[in-house]
């Protein structure tokens, strides 16, 4: 009964597809592989690791002290964490993981913010757009490894194009969320006065949309980490390729100190950006 | 001139509005329009004017359309049918850019809520409607801080909206609808969210304000009171279609039908009623041309105790009783001044009753009314008082 046709060649279909974008779209992946390759490896390679660590933890630690409201608690967390991961001689690793993590929720944040004001103010975009993020979201993230490599070879660029797909949604959705939550009643107040849209936008609808919106990117940075060691199965270097390594050799021990550190790299992020939230309200 | 003026001004929520359009003009009621289309009719047919510088209330209970028809009024919800004129021009199909610059110029709102932006200070929230035509920094906070002042609240200007009381917020809502100066104020159940004290202490401050400002003011309520209270003139709203516009005391006294009728039932008629509906037609003699005698004789004819005494110019001199008046006819007194009383108890015509109460329980002699000049409009007797209030009819409503 069910067999009444033969496979739908998807699959085949999409190699096509992507062979073709891969081909068409060439002009515009090798400048981007190699300008924004280039980029990446002068922040990760000599930007970075050309601060002094101790200089770089000290940095880290005033600005938690700062974002946190003066406490102490993340700041002193900070100094220590990052140096055991120091101590664990993965400091070149984490400048790679922060770069690709900073770099990728950058252009996640960039993206994804216009695009969820464009889903809040239209009905057209906002239906079409919500299919593509829940796929974008449910799809495995592995899966964007293929296309990613395809495009860009191995190496940082195609992480950071694979993190972008897979951490990108929330932005959008939060940012959505957060001016659709905006009350009518400040909207007709911002109406009855007479603003144009775009004021209505800035003066309005985004600072009122903030803590949404920050919330949202805080889970975007949240994913573009989840995605380093993922990533790391393409190349792209840091804490993830630690683990990937460890993976591969069985071992136990560098996997679990690649790991931890990942932890700590994500604890200082998210308090950091979750606080940076909270002192604006 | 009219500032603002309603033809015909329908607005009907839903899909396919044309056919319930029609279905409006073929006189079906909302109820009927909704079982038959789904269409919510939110306003029916409204037509009415404003003239500069009146106190226009919309009134009615919540779902009779008054917030969908103030908000017609400056096309916040774009009507179905009909026609909006502020200052003469039509609004219901002007462009956008031009409905912003009526918006930003003549245009001024005041809403339940408030609608303070919170993450803006007082003063940035005053100045929002000058900021967003472009004036710059130093005069918008000139303005602004001018509006607050006026409003009683110079001192809280880099204040945050959530650190003020509700009625301290719609003051700084009003001070934002006043910063532009505007012609025409829309306030929106303006005073509704407030506890009584405060709600009657605005209601006092925006009479107040109105005096100097002379601003074409609509405002919307459910509340009868603060309708009469605020009203030179009130639209009574039921089923998004107006049912009666009057005065306060025309809708007191003559209700439009049973609806407005049921409606004003209830409403203290001491505090609307005054001294000029209540007062009668005095009886009284001439100060100059008439004698104890003659007095006396009206007093007979009239059936009264005492009789209020004028001058040529009907000026009040005083009044003297019957009592007086027979003992100087039998002492053959001819002058009336040498028994004439001056203690009389005066009011104004604009005294509400609440007053009058509490002086005319503990007077034999009626009040007298007076005008300008102390000419004599009138009197009060205190069954006149007990029937106003009864609502027997007996009231003077040509006064």
């Amino acid at each position: 009964m069910l067999d009444f046709m033969d496979k739908i060649p998807l699959a085949e279909w999409t190699e096509s597809a992507t062979s073709w974008i891969q081909d068409a779209f060439a002009f515009l992946f090798e400048p981007i592989k190699s300008h924004f390759g280039d980029f990446m490896d002068f922040i990760s390679g000599d930007l970075l690791p050309g601060i002094p660590p101790i200089l770089f933890i000290l940095i880290v630690a005033v600005i938690a002290f700062f974002v946190s409201g003066k406490k102490l608690g993340l700041a002193v967390f900070s100094i220590v964490g990052l140096w055991f991961v120091y101590n664990q001689e993965l400091w070149d690793a984490l400048m790679s993981t922060v770069t690709l993590v900073i770099l990728a929720s950058l252009l996640s944040v960039i993206i994804g913010v216009p695009v969820g004001i464009l889903m809040a103010k239209s009905k057209i975009a906002n239906s079409i757009l919500t299919p593509v993020l829940d796929f974008m979201q449910t799809m495995p993230a592995f899966v964007y490894l293929i296309p990613a490599v395809a495009f860009f070879g191995i190496g940082m660029v195609p992480g950071v194009f694979a993190s972008l797909i897979f951490a990108t949604p929330p932005t959008v959705r939060f940012t959505n969320l957060g001016i659709r939550q905006v009350s009518n009643d400040l909207i007709e107040a911002s109406d009855s006065f007479g603003a144009t849209g775009s004021q209505k936008l800035f003066k309005v609808e985004l600072p009122m949309a903030k803590g949404t919106i920050m919330a949202g990117i805080n889970q975007t940075v949240m994913l573009a980490l989840s995605m380093v060691v993922i990533a790391s199965m393409i190349g792209a270097p840091g804490l993830g390729s630690q683990v990937l390594s460890s993976l591969q050799r069985a071992s136990v021990g560098t996997g679990f100190v690649a790991g931890i550190g990942i932890v700590i790299l994500a604890i200082i992020i998210d308090r950091i950006t979750q606080n940076m939230n909270k002192g604006k309200e | 001139m009219a500032v603002v003026e309603a033809k015909n001004l329908s607005k009907i929520f839903g899909k396919n509005i044309s056919q319930s359009i029609k279905m409006l003009d073929q006189g079906m009621t909302k109820e009927e329009i909704l079982k038959k289309t789904g269409n919510t009719v939110g306003v029916n047919r409204a037509s009415f004017s404003v003239e500069e510088g009146e106190i226009f209330v919309i009134m009615g209970l919540s779902g009779s359309g008054k917030s969908t028809l103030v908000r017609l009024i400056n096309r916040l919800i774009d009507p179905s049918e009909g026609s909006i004129l502020i200052d003469g021009k039509e609004l219901a199909t002007m462009d956008k850019k031009a409905l912003r610059q009526v918006r930003r110029e003549k245009l001024g709102m005041v809403f339940q809520q408030f609608a303070l932006f919170p993450h803006r200070t007082i003063l940035q929230n005053a100045g929002f409607g000058l900021e967003v035509q472009g004036i710059d920094k130093a005069e918008r906070e000139k303005r602004a801080e001018e509006s607050l002042k006026l409003v009683g609240l110079g001192d809280y200007m880099h204040q945050k909206p959530g650190q003020l009381s509700g009625g301290m917020q719609q003051r700084v809502g009003l001070a934002r609808a006043l910063a532009n100066d505007p012609k025409v104020l829309l306030m929106d159940e303006a005073f509704s969210a407030l506890d009584p004290l405060i709600r009657k202490e605005m209601q006092d401050e925006l009479i107040d304000l109105q005096s100097t400002m002379k601003k074409t003011i609509i405002f919307i309520t459910h509340d009868l009171d603060e309708a009469l209270r605020l009203g030179d003139r009130i639209a009574l709203m039921k089923d998004g279609a107006i049912v009666q516009i009057g005065t306060p005391e025309e809708i007191l006294m003559n209700p439009a039908n049973d609806y407005v009728e049921k409606f004003v039932e209830d409403v203290d008629r001491s505090k609307i009623l005054t001294a000029s509906h209540i007062m009668k037609r005095p009886e009284t003699i001439n100060i100059d041309k008439h004698g104890p005698r003659a007095a006396l004789e009206r007093m007979r004819k009239e059936g009264i105790s005492s009789i209020l005494v004028v001058d040529d110019k009907r000026r009040l001199q005083g009044y003297v009783t019957a009592d007086d008046a027979s003992e100087a006819r039998k002492k053959e007194v001819s002058n009336i001044k040498e028994i004439l009383k001056t203690d009389i108890l005066k009011v104004v015509p604009d005294t509400p009753m609440q007053e009058i109460f509490s002086i005319i329980y503990d007077t034999p002699i009626p009040i007298a009314v007076v005008g300008d000049d102390n000419r004599l409009n009138g009197i009060i007797v205190r069954g006149a008082v007990l029937a106003a209030l009864a609502n027997d009819g007996e009231v003077n409503m040509d006064a």
